[in-house]
Order: C-alpha cells, then sequence, then structure tokens
C-alpha cells in the first residue's frame, strides 16, 4: 500500500511499471489489476482552462490517502494499492491522478478501484484554481463521474 | 487557550494569511476558533474543519495547542 503526493510531473505508466518492479514478490498472487488515471481537461463549464494551480493539505493529505487505501483493504480482499497524485502548477493534458488496485480476481479490484477515486474526490484535502483568459477562479465542486 | 488555525484555498485567500493563532476559553469548540479566527466572516455552511488533521464538526472540543484547518469542499482528482 503506498501514497505519494508529488509537485514534479509524473509520468503514471512508468510510476506503474516502478511499483510493479519494486513488489514483484506479489505478482503471482495478484490475478487482476485494475488502473485509473485522471489528467487536466483544457476545458470547465464551458470555459477554456489554460493551466491550473492544485493546493493541498501537506500532511493530512496523505493521512487521507493512507486511511481510505486501508479502509478499501478491509472492504475488499486486495493485494495492494497505490495512489500517486499531483500538486502545484499543472497544464492541460498532465496526469493529475494515478489509482491502482491489486486482488487476485477482477471484482476486487474493479470495485476497489472506483470506490478509492470517489472517496479521493469527495474528501482528500486538494483543491483546484483553474487559469482563465480572463482570470484564475477556485472550482467550487467536482464533476459526477 | 492558544490554538493554531490554518486556512487554505479561497479561506486562505479571503483570509488573507494562511494560518494564524487565537486565543479562546478553556472548553471553546471549533465554531468559536472559527469566530475568532475569522472575525468578518458570517458562519458559512460551505466551510470544512479539521483537528489535528482529521476532519470534525464545528462543535467539536479544541485542546491547548490543537491544529484548527478551515477550507471549502474538495477538488482533487481528474476524469
Amino acid at each position: 500500500m503506498s501514497v505519494r503526493v508529488t509537485d514534479a510531473a509524473f509520468e503514471p505508466w512508468s510510476q506503474l511499471a516502478e511499483y510493479q518492479r519494486e513488489q514483484a514478490g506479489r505478482a503471482a498472487k495478484t490475478g487482476a489489476t485494475a488502473v485509473f488515471v485522471g489528467s487536466m481537461r483544457d476545458f470547465n463549464e464551458g470555459d477554456e482552462v489554460s493551466g491550473m494551480f492544485l493546493e493541498h493539505y501537506p500532511g493530512m493529505t496523505e493521512k487521507y490517502l493512507e486511511k481510505i487505501s486501508a479502509t478499501a483493504c478491509t472492504r475488499w480482499d486486495l493485494e495492494d494499492s497505490l495512489i500517486v497524485h499531483r500538486v502545484g502548477e499543472l497544464s492541460p493534458g498532465d496526469p493529475i491522478v494515478l489509482v491502482a488496485v491489486w486482488s487476485a480476481h477482477r471484482k476486487a479490484a474493479f470495485e476497489a478501484c472506483r470506490w478509492l477515486m470517489e472517496e479521493l474526490k469527495a474528501k482528500a484535502p486538494f483543491w483546484k484554481k483553474e487559469q482563465l483568459a480572463k482570470g484564475s477562479r477556485w472550482v467550487e465542486h467536482n464533476t459526477p463521474g | 487557550m492558544r490554538v493554531q488555525v490554518r486556512f487554505f484555498a479561497a479561506l486562505r485567500e479571503r483570509a488573507g494569511t494562511p494560518a494564524l493563532e487565537v486565543k479562546v476559553p478553556a472548553g471553546a469548540t471549533v465554531a468559536e476558533v472559527w469566530s475568532a479566527a475569522t472575525p468578518e466572516e458570517s458562519f458559512a455552511d460551505n466551510v470544512l474543519a479539521a483537528k489535528n488533521m482529521q476532519y470534525v464538526g464545528f462543535d467539536s472540543p479544541v485542546e491547548e495547542g490543537d491544529e484548527i484547518a478551515f477550507f471549502p469542499p474538495v477538488t482533487g482528482g481528474a476524469g
């Protein structure tokens, strides 16, 4: 179980490959891997978005992500999970979040991956401020999945 | 007693500071910390609170040295 919050641009597929290499010992136990990658859009609520600042609460954000990861492990029979979330200044197309879940079978992996993502969006302390042509604005609510 | 207050995102900008220290009477709640820290603000429905990095309600009691954070609804993730 691993949680990373990073202010540097990250490439989700290479992070995933690196993590899988580190955790090679459990490969034979995991028949299923579910992965979600979310990236920055260049539009929101009818406006073009040219950039974004992502703020977080250092300490609480990591604790919250660790808490939901631990909860997912009790609700489903998981072998492992990985959450990576970007903060700081972003450009359209930049990956924002990676959630990966490993389990013996696909049902647990799909369900836990979706649940982790929804919990993260609902309560993990992150805030987005969008840069528009006419200035900047804080995003006030998440779009429904 | 003294408690540490932190603000994030739009609340940080409105408060004009990321952090400050306030004095509240013994037995005070998070709501009283909010009032002491933001005398200009009315009570906001859309404000979330955390005590020592865990979500709490505004009726939660605080203790000397606690870190109380106030922030708007969260908007992380993507997709």
